[in-house]
């Protein structure tokens, strides 16, 4: 009897093997110096994300390990995110490494790194075991990053919150994805897609398990993506967590909150207008929770005195938006999602590492703290005040691209099929609310610029952290004017998920 | 044979208890073992699925289940083991420094 052996093609996992050796190497050197190893284990991780993304390059697309791995262009483009997110937590955090994490900074440094890994295989999966076994590799280390200060009474509450929740949303995870196994018979998300349309062709009454299935696997992955009503872990571990993993978790856990989600839904879950199916019709519910995250984020962010709570609030909502692109189900639709994530890196990244350079100096992250700072440090008040401008959506910044695109992808989607005419309330609201939103953006501009008295602190900036609000400064500006090639590349997520435009 | 909705049932049941025990315990300990519970539960539904659809992917799904849960577990007792160093409770309703 013939037996095929699956192809392997272990050189498409070539950034995850380099980058996974990497981290190790770091922890083996921060031991192998004594603890002594200063900022050279950070310039070792720095490295090692620029090494992977050459790797990432130069690796072809292409099928390995029987189907389970797979290198498409919606996987690089979320990897690019993955380690450009890693990258900017990793500069900014040289000034914590300083003051209060001495003797562990290779464990520091390398569970980042694990938890990129994790992501970089999250994004690569194309079936639900490699999809649960990525976000757990995910987010185990993140819940030590967010307890790293282990003497500290804030990290420790954030990172026992961050556990429960994670680990909670795990297993309603894990019981969905039971239940999608059970009706497919399969773990593969394409063969899944036919497969629970022949189950339901079949058996006329499988629709209840479908929708308790739906549900749960919102519910986990809605947990990840700080989707209310799972949200309220999100500003407590942004507060308590040191400010780099804070950031990390904005953009890294939650671009692999969303891929996650699209690869589920989008690609193992799609029959969204077919009349037969019914039951699969989890757009509306996703709808009425991105309605949930827009509004309750941008209203609870107003009245926020911590500045990295603020930087919480927002940052439900901007999932709300994004939302609105996965729920548009088009080809511009996942353009435009792939497109809004990566000008919020560079904006939320970059705000974040602000907040670390001034956490740095005064060891506050009070809004009051920033009062009249314009005048004492002009160059950091000027790009944080670019960075909370891009988060809200003012042109010619990368963030209002992002907005315009995924509201002209809702308002398509609703042109397209009649039975998608809610979309345009969506789109309404998502354009209400974005004004709400500047309220409270703008309040810190003006905390900074128009205070009668000069802030008596005046900060000082270490070259990572300085490269990075340099990046995330030419990335908006750059990707504002001129984001065409980052949405020719991200047009192509919606070939990867079987949606043909 | 036991039918494969009897499997089915008692998952169910484990799953909720699971949940119930998360929500309404304030024993960081005993939220944790909760959890484990849910786990177990939908390792049962798995294995029940892949037994009676008669495919293997279930078996190895478990098998990679219980490797997940154990490393949670180790993450999960040392978080709890520092949280008890500087606050001496283990009581979720103490954890209540961070609120808005």
């Amino acid at each position: 009897m013939e037996f095929a052996f699956p192809e392997y093609n272990l050189r498409l996992m070539a950034p995850e093997i380099f980058l996974f050796l990497w981290a190790l190497l770091i922890i083996a050197y921060d031991v192998l110096t004594k603890r002594k190893s200063e900022t050279t284990a950070g310039y070792l991780a720095l490295a090692g994300l620029m090494i992977t993304g050459l790797i990432l390059g130069f690796t072809g697309t292409g099928h390995g390990f029987g189907n389970m791995f797979v290198s498409d262009t919606a996987a690089k483009f979320f990897k690019i995110i993955f380690l450009g997110s890693a990258f900017m937590a990793i500069g900014s955090s040289f000034g914590i490494m300083r003051e209060k994490i001495v003797n562990h900074r290779g464990e520091f440094y390398g569970l980042i790194l694990f938890s990129t890994v994790g992501m970089m295989f999250l994004s690569s999966s194309n079936e639900l075991l490699s999809l649960y076994i990525g976000l757990e590799l995910t987010t185990i280390p993140l819940f030590v990053l967010a307890a790293f200060f282990k003497d500290d009474k804030l990290s420790v509450e954030a990172g026992i919150k961050y556990f429960i929740v994670g680990a909670f949303s795990s297993a309603l995870l894990l019981y969905g994805i039971s239940f999608l196994y059970g009706l497919s018979g399969t773990t593969d998300l394409v063969q899944m897609k036919i497969n629970i349309a022949i189950t339901h062709l079949t058996f006329q009454n499988i629709g209840v398990i479908l929708i308790l299935a739906i549900v749960l696997v919102v519910a986990g992955i809605g947990f990840k993506l700080s989707l209310p009503p799972f949200h309220q872990w999100v500003p407590d571990v942004y507060q308590g967590s040191p400010t780099p993993v804070a950031a990390f978790l904005s953009v890294g856990s939650k671009a692999a909150g969303l891929i996650a989600f699209a690869k589920i839904f989008v690609n193992g879950l799609f029959a969204f207008h077919h009349p037969d199916m019914a039951p699969n019709d989890w757009g509306r519910l996703v709808a009425l929770l991105a309605v949930a995250a827009m509004i309750l984020g941008n209203t609870v962010a107003i009245r926020q005195t911590n500045i990295k709570r603020m930087l919480g609030y927002s940052s439900i909502a901007q999932v709300g938006y994004i939302m609105i692109g996965i729920v548009a189900m088009n080809a511009l639709g996942m353009a435009a999602m792939g497109f809004y994530i990566f000008a919020y890196m560079f904006a939320n990244m970059g705000a974040f590492a602000a907040v670390a350079i001034v956490e740095d100096k005064t060891g506050s992250c009070e809004i009051s703290t920033y009062s009249g700072l314009a005048r004492t440090s002009p160059l950091l008040s000027a790009t944080f005040a670019v960075f909370l401008l891009s988060l809200a959506g003012i042109p010619p910044l990368a963030g209002f691209m992002a907005k315009f695109y995924i509201f002209a992808a809702g308002i398509q989607a609703a042109q397209h099929d009649p039975g998608l005419y809610w979309m345009y309330w969506l789109v309404g609201i998502a354009l209400l609310t974005t004004v709400f939103a500047i309220y409270y953006y703008a309040n810190i501009i003006k905390q900074m610029y128009f205070a009668k008295e000069p802030s008596p602190h005046k900060v000082t900036y270490n070259f990572p952290a300085l490269t990075v609000l340099l990046i995330g400064l030419a990335g908006l500006f750059v990707f504002g004017i001129y984001p065409e090639p980052v949405l020719h590349f991200a047009s192509g997520i919606a070939s990867s998920f079987g949606i043909i435009p | 044979m036991v039918p494969v909705s009897a499997y089915l049932i008692v998952a169910i049941v484990l799953f909720g208890i699971g949940t119930v025990g998360v929500l309404i315990s304030r024993n960081m300990i005993v939220m944790f073992m909760c959890i484990e519970l849910m786990l177990n539960a939908a390792n049962l539904a798995l294995i029940a699925f892949s037994r009676s659809l008669e495919v293997m992917d279930g078996h190895a799904f478990v098998f990679l289940v219980l490797t997940v849960a154990a490393a949670e577990a180790a993450v999960g007792l040392a978080i709890v083991l520092a949280i008890y160093r500087n606050r001496e409770t283990i009581n979720i309703d103490r954890f209540s420094i961070l609120k808005w």
